[in-house]
């Protein structure tokens, strides 16, 4: 199989318009991915399926990621001077990673028995921008993968043809896949006679009733 | 009729009223306890006389957020939780999980260890094939005496993994970069006998059921599933391979030691129920002589890579996705790693709910007694579909 930068670099020429990035990964796996504009999501995995050389015909796995807003810090070593003598000072650099969830997709060739190519696509936010296109349209079998996402991350996808909770019922409202889910004290309102959720639900009763 | 037949299946509500009699749709809720539908899982079927002309799967009734509470415990913490995703195949599910821990992490297997894992996933998918066999003729009615003779096999296979691991379906044998135990040389002389004699019941099994009359008229050229759906729809293990989809990820990936064994993969070809049940027969019979192949050429040797670490496994920041084959189709585990000792990600492709994603095109214009038996050949386990 070709490498990813000769794949990144032929769905430029064939998308226009399309911005992929390849993203890396550390892990002895070595698997990177290939990160997809949501604009041109479509269009690209259209040409990863037909092109005749990928084929990838076949998506194994889609799934959603959730990174919540992260401050990262490093540390840098730098040279202070210091009352006319050069110093070595270690200053710690903050930067913010924003909030997005992530859709994740393992793509194989079943005619040419070559993978994986991972593509990733991102929504803007983890609030009211979390559409991502879907890709159900190309690849069937992300219907249920999909809805699954929808329903445990909260990633909207534009174009499903029949996007509902699939493993949750349908008057659930929160996403139990986030990383700042919270779960509720007791999920059917009834009090079971272990003292420590009598008081959960006593003080979540209280807090419910006072404002 | 032709017309509802041939429509969309996902325009529903285009569909007239009433039926070509002028009778009305029947609504039915097939589910969630029912006996034809192994487990909770319940199916939304709308029958027009005796013909399907709706159905939609609705599942979660065992969801317990598996992926979540792994999540919160750390990698090895995981390995027993994976018996409980298809407890009839507990032994591929952990060898899945090492997988993909052993790419993440970059652990090797020693040689014995490879013949173990690839010993206990052949019996496995032997102890599958046949449960699923009594099952699916059991759907169609012959009750009680199939289901019997498999669980009789099975209940043999079963006793090795007791006597080799403690517990007959949470066997959580598997480790990173190895086995839990060493396997003896009685229990391999004992595993070669219980191999002759799985052949002998394969042949009996087979003549009780692949003849039979009944069975081949209610299963020849019903359930049928094209060949480039089945591609486009995920759809892996003995389901594509009924379709004619050549595709086997022991012949693809040549995980683990694969590519030492000579085996077949048989393929079907008209990709109805009597392909999937015939391809799941002679799969058994290619897994006996893998079975006996490893068994005869199993060397000595350690059993656990010595990087390995038990306590304080913290693999490096980064990302894996590992698959086997296991008896139902594409077992993958899906691992982000932040370097901490939890995975920040733990996602796993069950093959039995992607499996479901055709359902409804298989039952469509059939009886709604086929769609018992079409349901039966996709080998579902609801463990593993609502995770």
């Amino acid at each position: 199989m070709e490498t990813l930068e000769q794949i990144k670099a032929r769905i430029e020429s064939a998308v226009p318009g399309a911005v992929i990035t390849i993203l890396p990964n550390e892990s002895p796996s070595g698997q990177l991915s290939l990160l997809l504009s949501n604009s041109q999501a479509l269009a690209v995995a259209k040409f990863l399926r037909d092109d005749s050389a990928l084929c990838l015909d076949y998506c194994s796995n889609m799934t959603g990621v959730d990174w919540p807003e992260l401050v990262i810090k490093n540390k840098v070593k730098k040279k202070v001077m210091f009352e006319g003598v050069e110093k070595e000072v270690e200053e710690t650099l903050e930067t913010v990673r924003p909030p997005y969830l992530e859709a994740v997709y393992h793509l194989y060739s079943m005619a040419k028995k070559h993978g994986p190519v991972i593509i990733r696509t991102r929504t803007e936010d983890r609030g009211a921008k979390n559409h991502v296109p879907s890709l159900t349209p190309i690849w069937r079998g992300c219907e249920f993968q999909e809805r699954e996402a929808y329903d445990l991350f909260g990633i909207v996808f534009d174009g499903h043809p029949d996007l509902r909770r699939i493993l949750m019922w349908d008057e659930f409202k929160d996403h139990p896949m986030r990383k700042d889910y919270v779960e509720p004290d007791d999920y059917e309102y009834e009090p079971t006679p272990h003292d420590e959720v009598v008081e959960k639900v006593k003080a979540r009763q209280a807090k419910e009733v006072a404002p | 009729m032709s017309a509802v037949a041939g429509a969309n299946p996902r325009n529903f509500e285009l569909l007239p009223k009433g039926d070509a009699n002028g009778g009305e749709l029947l609504e039915i809720s097939m589910g969630p306890h029912h006996p034809s539908t192994h487990g909770v899982f319940r199916m939304d079927v709308v029958l027009d006389g005796e013909k399907v002309v709706k159905l939609k799967p609705v599942f979660g009734y065992l969801h317990r957020n598996h992926e979540k509470i792994a999540e919160g415990t750390s990698y090895l913490a995981s390995m027993p939780y994976t018996d409980r995703l298809d407890y009839f195949c507990s032994m591929t599910n952990n060898w899945a999980y090492a997988l993909s821990v052993e790419k993440l992490a970059g652990l090797t297997v020693p040689e014995r260890a490879e013949y173990i894992r690839v010993i206990m996933a052949e019996l496995t998918r032997v102890l599958n094939h046949i449960c699923l066999i009594g099952f699916f003729v059991q759907d169609m009615g012959a009750l009680g005496t199939p289901l019997m003779y498999a669980f009789r096999e099975r209940e043999r296979i079963l006793d090795l993994f007791e006597e080799l691991t403690g517990a007959r379906m949470m066997c959580n044998y598997l480790r990173f970069g190895g086995v839990r135990c060493d396997v003896s040389e009685s229990w391999l002389k004992r595993a070669g006998e219980e191999v002759v004699k799985l052949e002998s019941f394969m042949d009996e099994f087979e003549q009780l059921v692949a003849q039979n009359e009944i069975v081949m008229a209610r299963t020849q050229g019903i359930g049928v599933l094209p060949r480039e759906l089945a591609i486009n729809a995920s759809i892996t293990g003995p389901m594509l391979r009924a379709s004619g989809v050549n595709y086997d990820v022991r012949k693809v990936d040549k995980y683990g030691i694969y590519d030492r064994f000579e085996f077949k993969i048989p393929l079907g070809e008209h990709g109805d129920l009597y392909d999937r049940y015939m391809i799941r027969v002679l799969e058994m019979r290619e897994s006996v002589k893998i079975l006996k192949q490893a068994l005869r050429d199993i060397p000595d040797g350690p059993i656990m890579d010595s990087k390995a670490k038990l306590r304080g496994f913290r693999p490096k920041p980064g990302e894996a996705y590992g698959r086997i084959e296991s008896p139902k189709g594409e077992l993958g585990f899906y691992l982000i790693s932040d370097g901490s000792p939890n995975p920040y990600r733990y996602r796993v492709r069950p093959p039995s709910f992607i499996n479901l994603t055709i359902l409804e095109d298989m039952c469509l214009g059939q009886r709604v007694a086929d769609a018992v038996i079409i349901l039966g050949s996709v080998d579902i386990v609801l463990g593993e579909v609502d995770r």
